[in-house]
């Protein structure tokens, strides 16, 4: 362990009884009790993250909103003060950079989170941009930021016990900063999350990360509260249909590609880094789309398993998984559009062996409001 | 962790319990606790004949695929057919209901090859202090 990073949080994996890993050069926990009943948890009451490996920006300046539009793809125009934006930061050719959550505090000034594997990537390529605009500045706040997020129906009774922020009043993908949890002083506490369940996110100076942690576990107690690791953070969000950078997203993938749509300003009146290549998809039809499918057959599909129609191979799986909340096996891949629909079936090859799997409406899981 | 004092192990944490020309093969405690949550159990066809540290069973949990290898040559003459409802059996109860296949042994000198209680004890300390 003493060659991987690690989180402000790294004691406390211990501490609960974490099987600590490494997971793209940081040490964190693959489970503490178990991933299934981790899943299980989150789903039914709340679980706490370590996210600290995450990664911070912050984009300051009379230019912050010129730049941003140029940096990514969906047009930030009508966000509102305390509103954060899902976005994909673009290569020229249409591949995507990653994706990142843009929160907006006021009219030059703008706070950015971005994925922990691509945190060097994403800040040259911010800087590099950034020489374009005299009046911005971008800072990397990876190192000083602790992030903890807390996710689940029972994690806005847990936090309310922590804040004097009237959490009722706090929408889905809005936030506040400068404010105070668990007597901690200058926290942001965001409603977001990556699990498809209510909840929220909150960052604190590394120092108090663990006070912070320990704070949550007490609140939560009556509610059952427990640790949840890496894995069940990737079936949650695979159940959700919500992409991985590395598996649904890419330099080769563009957000369209991945079913974002929703997310993307094709036509954003001021041009975005990428923007170009977009309408080219959009004008001659997309390379490939992303499917998701149950398995007919028994079997498992994982990541980068091939995906066959007659004998010939069309593409391949991003992730796949059991999926503990519809106790299914379940994927998603990327095939040709002409193959894209709901019920088509194909063959994931497992082992050298075709399995039959039919394409099913995504997303997997959605919680009832 | 404790282990059956009869049986014979590996060192990929596989098990064989032999009882006169048949051996029930699984895998260890350190094996399943290793794995997590297992959710599937690819088995091996009945009259299937495999080489000592051939590939018998496929595992996998959540997270991750894991080959089986088996201990000792022999030709399936027994799978449990439980594990493809419940796969988590192995996590429960590895030794005993989690049991993966039985064999008859058609080369008994490959016992020799294996651990016994106590080699097998301090192999899976290490195993566990490495990891």
């Amino acid at each position: 362990m003493d060659n991987l990073r690690k989180t402000p949080n790294y004691d406390m994996h211990f501490k609960y009884g974490g099987k600590v890993v490494d997971f793209g050069g940081w040490a964190l926990s693959v489970q503490f009790s178990g991933i299934l009943e981790e899943h299980k948890q989150v789903r039914e009451k709340v679980g706490l993250f370590d996210v600290s490996h995450m990664g911070e920006a912050t984009v300051v300046g009379e230019q912050a909103l010129a730049f941003l539009q140029k940096l990514v793809s969906r047009d930030l125009t009508p966000m509102e003060e305390g509103q954060v934006f899902y976005t994909h930061m673009l290569y020229p050719n249409g591949g995507t950079v990653d994706d990142l959550m843009v929160t907006k505090w006021g009219p030059t000034d703008y706070f950015l989170v971005i994925n922990a594997s691509n945190a060097a990537k994403d800040v040259a390529w911010m800087q590099k941009l950034a020489q374009e605009f005299p009046k911005v500045k971008v800072t990397d706040l990876s190192a000083d930021t602790a992030e903890l997020a807390l996710q689940g129906p029972l994690a806005p009774a847990t936090m309310q016990k922590l804040t004097k922020v009237d959490l009722s009043k706090l929408g889905y993908y809005h936030a506040v900063r400068k404010v105070e949890v668990a007597g901690i002083p200058n926290c942001i506490i965001s409603r977001t999350g990556y699990t498809g369940e209510d909840g929220f996110e909150v960052f604190c100076d590394p120092a108090n990360a663990n006070k912070l942690w320990e704070a949550i576990m007490e609140a939560g107690k009556e509610f059952g509260i427990k640790p949840i690791g890496l894995g069940a953070r990737d079936t949650l969000r695979f159940e959700a249909s919500m992409p991985l950078y590395g598996q649904e997203l890419d330099q080769n993938t563009s957000p369209l590609e991945a079913g974002l749509g929703r997310f993307v300003s094709v036509d954003k009146p001021t041009p975005f880094i990428g923007q170009e290549a977009l309408k080219k998809q959009v004008a001659e039809g997309l390379p490939k789309k992303l499917v998701g499918f149950e398995m007919v057959d028994r079997g498992i599909p994982r990541h980068n398993y091939p995906v066959a129609k007659n004998g010939k191979e069309i593409g391949y799986v991003t992730t796949g998984s059991f999926a503990p909340t519809l106790n299914k096996n379940i994927g998603n891949a990327f095939v040709p559009v002409a193959e894209a629909k709901i019920g088509n079936e194909f063959d994931v090859i497992v082992r050298g062996k075709p399995l039959k799997a039919r394409i099913v409406k995504t997303p997997f899981y959605k919680r009832k409001k | 962790m404790a282990y059956p004092k009869d049986f014979k192990y590996t060192k990929s944490h596989e098990f064989i319990k032999v009882s006169g020309k048949q051996g029930t093969v699984g895998l260890t405690s350190y094996a399943q606790d290793a794995l997590g949550d297992i959710v599937f159990v690819e088995l091996p066809p009945i009259g299937k004949e495999f080489k000592q540290n051939d590939v018998f069973a496929v595992v996998e949990s959540v997270k991750a695929v894991s080959d089986c290898y088996c201990p000792a040559a022999g030709k399936v003459v027994k799978v449990n057919e439980k594990l493809a409802e419940d796969p988590a059996l192995i996590n429960r109860d590895p030794h005993g209901e989690g049991w993966i296949m039985v064999i008859e042994l058609t080369n008994p000198k490959d016992l020799d090859n294996l651990m016994d209680v106590v080699a097998y004890e301090d192999y899976e300390a290490k195993a566990e202090h490495h990891h």
